[in-house]
């Protein structure tokens, strides 16, 4: 399979690649770490005031996945998370706040947010294979592929074989992204890395690139589940492997940094990162995402402080 | 032959322009109004601020907006004898006697109180020079008051640094300095000079004399003993006064190649000593091994970093062969995103070119490119009305021979040449023998 000539989903960038773990490979050069650091951080430094600010917000919004990943989630939760991801601010009376980009959730939440979300535009966001370890059999992490792209998710978030890929097994790696690719049929995937065990900057950019050249619609960072979650230069690592992928083959791969990213400012420090790296054509929920859980709120209390001149006291927005 | 960039059409070929969504960074500006710049700035001497012997003051300006900001005094021989009497008189009565340990206290005032200025100093210096606020405030202020620091340190400490060696201060240093970093490269040059126990005539550029004389005023604030650190302000003959004068010990200068050999003449067959930190040609060489992205960006900073002017900028670029082409790529898509313009704005990451003749001469030597047959890549960027400025700028197919690879442009212009020699090792060294960096 990794030498066939195949065209990828055509509802996101419809291109012709060679999915082949050998031109993956070749195009993982090293990454300097220092500079890449360094990059990261100046551009972390843009000031982004008055339109500009409330403008980027709003796009933060539209890129969010909404998550709840939790062994205690309950219909109810994720009910409630629906609305908040259809209307994240019902006391906004410009109606101007846009929806959120999908809400995520474990499989067995699939149904219920399907019936929640039904005619709002919001999609749905399950993980899959074996979350978050990745640890199980290939042919679970297929069936479970099948299965949740079937209860209905637009959006299925695979975690790679981390053990595999710090071993060297890349074939393996690449195999398993390119067959739960098939099993994804029309859906959307996104394959989660877990940066913060892949220990340095040079495997993020290899991994990134036997992602894509497997299938990947969307690169992520992390399941939210370790130690280190998304940081500017990891994102900023990856951003710079979808580049050259897209230079290469033409398709337009998305981003999706996940995992800590708490608040407004530093959800802006990503949007500028992705805006100067990538440009304007990147500046779609088509193609960027924020995996988060509690960075909602936060960005609508700035759109309310720029609208009113004064800072809401949390209470005045709704926990979820 | 020119190529006016479209950058965004090459982020990503065949994109449908009508989606693509602009970011405008609304302007984000540094305040102004939290400290006032004086009518008028005399001269320093003998602790005091004194009018020129010459009573002529020159306009400063702001290059970004051609604005006038301050009247500065101009030095003449008297003025400039005065002071070199002054520092000659701190030197033998006070500062060579004091205690090392003494000397450290003061330097170690300067730098807090540089410190506790620095907001004011950056916007000044920013205001004065044209250079980003975002290098004025997160480097040179930084790194002129972490000079005054590390200097303090030493000061009672060479005593032990140099065993078998008496150490002495020298005397009366002339010290004349660039327009490229005022105010570091004042705090470059006092720093030492104090804490080894010398005193100073210090000479600032004459198109940024203004963050100098704000470091006047912090030595007195900081009690200083009179004369051991005079400022006098001017033009190119206030600079030959202060090189030339007889009864100066030392001569420290940071400056161009033409002015720096002019004083190595006038130097010569006297006992006087000598610093000279001149311009420079400097090569980057990529190989195909390299990290290609991070590789873009040590060159944006070679280049790019202040506006190009930097004694050290990599305004050469030597790339293997087999990675032209991504380099060239990275590097016109890179140049795009280059934010020219207002320096008070804290996105700005180019400024404004430090004076009119510095941008003449950069418009001249890069028409001097184009003529040679060089092809320009230059960015589309949209620049002000008024002031000085330059858009970001490399030239590629640049011949070794031509002129604008064997003279210092001091500007965003960087000449991008290919190389199969794995090495790269013999163009990179090919300059004139007399460069001088």
């Amino acid at each position: 399979m990794s030498e066939s000539l195949v065209a990828s989903t055509p509802i996101f960038t419809p291109a012709v690649f060679r999915r082949s773990l050998g031109d993956a490979l070749e195009m993982a050069h090293g990454v300097d770490a220092v500079a890449a650091d360094e990059r990261a951080a100046s551009l972390a430094k843009r000031s982004l005031k008055k339109e500009s600010k409330v403008w980027g917000l709003k796009l933060v919004i539209s890129m969010m996945d909404l998550t709840t990943l939790e062994g205690k989630d309950t219909r109810g939760k994720v009910w409630a998370l629906c609305q908040k991801a259809i209307r994240p601010d019902p006391a906004s009376r410009d109606h101007d706040i846009p929806h959120v980009g999908a809400v995520c959730v474990y499989p067995t939440m699939i149904p219920f947010v399907k019936q929640a979300l039904t005619g709002s535009g919001v999609h749905v966001a399950s993980v899959a294979t074996g979350f978050p370890s990745g640890q199980t059999f290939t042919s679970i992490k297929v069936e479970e592929t099948r299965q949740v792209v079937a209860a209905g998710a637009d959006e299925v978030d695979m975690v790679i074989d981390r053990g595999a890929f710090l071993s060297g097994d890349h074939q393996k790696v690449f195999d398993e992204v390119a067959e739960v690719k098939e099993a994804c049929g029309p859906a959307h995937l996104k394959v989660i890395l877990e940066t913060g065990e892949l220990a340095n900057y040079d495997q993020v950019r290899k991994a990134s690139l036997i992602a894509m050249y497997a299938g990947a619609d969307f690169i992520k960072t992390s399941t939210g589940k370790v130690g280190v979650n998304a940081t500017l230069p990891v994102t900023l690592v990856m951003l710079e492997a979808i580049r050259d992928f897209h230079h290469v083959t033409g398709k337009r791969v998305g981003m999706k940094p996940a995992g800590g990213i708490s608040n407004a400012k530093l959800s802006l420090a990503y949007l500028v990162l992705l805006y100067e790296t990538m440009g304007p054509e990147w500046m779609t929920p088509d193609l960027f995402r924020f995996g988060a859980s509690s960075l909602l709120n936060d960005v609508l209390m700035q759109i309310r402080k720029e609208k009113t001149g004064a800072y809401q006291s949390g209470d005045y927005f709704t926990l979820d | 032959m020119t190529t006016t960039l479209e950058t965004r059409d090459r982020l990503a070929p065949g994109a449908a322009s009508s989606s693509l969504v602009e970011w405008h960074y609304s302007p984000s500006l540094e305040a102004t109004d939290h400290f006032k710049l004086a009518s008028r700035y005399n001269l320093f001497i003998g602790g005091e601020f004194v009018e020129p012997h010459s009573k002529r003051w020159f306009e400063t300006i702001n290059p970004a907006t051609e604005e006038t900001l301050a009247e500065i005094a101009e030095a003449d021989n008297e003025d400039v004898d005065r002071a070199v009497r002054e520092a000659r008189r701190a030197y033998e009565k006070v500062w060579r006697k004091l205690a090392p340990s003494e000397r450290a206290k003061y330097i170690f005032r300067i730098a807090r109180l540089i410190q506790e200025k620095s907001r004011a100093l950056a916007v000044v210096e920013t205001m004065n020079g044209g250079k980003p606020i975002k290098e004025s405030r997160d480097i040179d202020i930084p790194l002129s008051a972490a000079h005054f620091f590390y200097y303090a340190g030493w000061a009672d400490k060479l005593e032990y640094a140099f065993p078998n060696r008496n150490v002495a201060p020298i005397g009366v240093a002339a010290q004349i300095i660039p327009w490229n970093f005022p105010l570091l490269m004042a705090a470059w040059k006092l720093a030492p000079a104090l804490a080894a126990g010398n005193t100073i005539v210090l000479k600032p550029a004459e198109t940024t004399p203004l963050t100098s004389l704000l470091l006047g005023e912090i030595i007195q604030e900081a009690g200083l003993p009179a004369g051991v650190v005079n400022i006098v302000t001017g033009g190119p003959q206030s600079g030959a006064a202060v090189a030339g004068h007889k009864d100066v010990d030392k001569i420290a200068f940071t400056g161009s190649t033409e002015v720096g050999k002019r004083i190595q003449r006038a130097v010569a067959g006297t006992k006087k000593k000598l610093t000279l930190e001149l311009g420079g040609k400097a090569p980057n060489i990529i190989f195909e091994d390299a990290p290609l992205d991070q590789a873009i960006e040590g060159i944006i900073n070679g280049i790019y970093f202040n506006q190009g002017h930097v004694c050290c900028a990599g305004s050469r670029l030597f790339v293997q062969e087999s990675v032209v082409e991504p380099i060239i790529r990275k590097l016109r898509d890179r140049i795009g995103t280059l934010r020219v313009g207002n320096p008070l704005d804290k996105n700005t990451d180019v400024g404004a070119i430090n004076s009119r003749a510095q941008l003449e001469k950069i418009q001249e030597l890069v028409d001097s490119g184009v003529e040679e047959g060089a092809e320009m890549f230059q960015s589309s960027c949209s620049v002000p009305d008024r002031g000085f400025w330059f858009r970001p700028t490399f030239f590629t197919g640049v011949a070794q021979s031509s002129r604008i690879a064997q003279e210092e442009i001091f500007g965003p212009v960087r000449l991008k040449k290919r190389t199969t020699r794995p090495t790269g090792c013999r163009p990179a060294s090919g300059l004139k023998k007399d460069r001088g960096f």
